[in-house]
């Protein structure tokens, strides 16, 4: 189950919608063990690609690294799908390298609706949960 | 005084869960090839079978990714923090 606050939920949902039709992605880290999104980073997609999405590396190192320091951990690391659903692909599984984090997946392919879900990603395996938006 | 090597959270079944550990080189190969007698398999989760680090593992030496530098030619030395992270990607296929 993901709990997400209203404003972090409408922050991503604006991001994807921005990039449109590139894809968007970033990260929401909270207290490391606490499952708690707070604090709400968009990432550069350096790939800028409709159809796929990298972190900059030297970005993620540097967001790691405060991380680290700030004793958080990535509780959710979302990236939109432009044209697909919002469901994790095979490199997306494949690709998927922190087991702790809220996968969430937000499709932009229909301008009036986005879909925004979430799934748990460990060993390959693929697991949807449900989201509760907290207002 | 040797290298300091952090490892990624999907990493540490080859350290048994150790989050950081300590390796000799003069190279990063070497720095890889020493960490491979104490973690078996670690090794191949970062160089590839011809030779070159993997696509998407990122790699960095102090605050620089080593791709900009030598890749696994990179010289490091003794005080050195080497720092391993599975690059976070994915995409629609």
């Amino acid at each position: 189950m993901l709990t997400i606050p209203r404003d972090l939920h409408d922050k991503i949902v604006a991001h994807a919608r921005a990039d449109h039709p590139d894809e968007a992605c970033g990260v929401i880290a909270g207290p490391a063990g606490s499952d708690r999104p707070q604090r709400f980073i968009a990432m550069m997609n350096a790939e800028r690609s409709p159809t796929f999405y990298r972190f900059d590396s030297a970005e993620q190192f540097r967001l790691w690294r405060e991380m680290d320091d700030n004793d958080e951990e990535p509780v959710v690391i979302y990236h939109s799908h432009t044209a697909t659903e919002a469901y994790p692909s095979r490199t997306d599984i494949s690709y998927a390298s922190e087991p702790e984090a809220h996968y969430v997946l937000v499709s932009t392919r229909d301008e009036d609706a986005t879909e925004f879900r979430s799934y748990r990603i460990t060993d390959g395996v693929v697991t949807e949960e449900p989201v509760t938006v907290v207002e | 005084m040797a290298i300091e090597v952090r490892i990624p959270t999907i990493l540490r079944t080859y350290t048994d869960g150790a989050k950081q550990v300590e390796g000799t080189g003069s190279t990063l190969d070497e720095l890889f090839t020493d960490l491979e007698q104490r973690h078996g398999g670690l090794r191949d989760r970062l160089v590839e079978g011809g030779g070159g680090l993997r696509r998407f593992v990122n790699v960095y030496l102090n605050d620089e990714d080593v791709r900009f530098l030598s890749g696994l030619d990179t010289p490091v030395k003794d005080g050195d923090t080497v720092t391993v992270l599975p690059a976070v990607a994915g995409g629609a296929l």
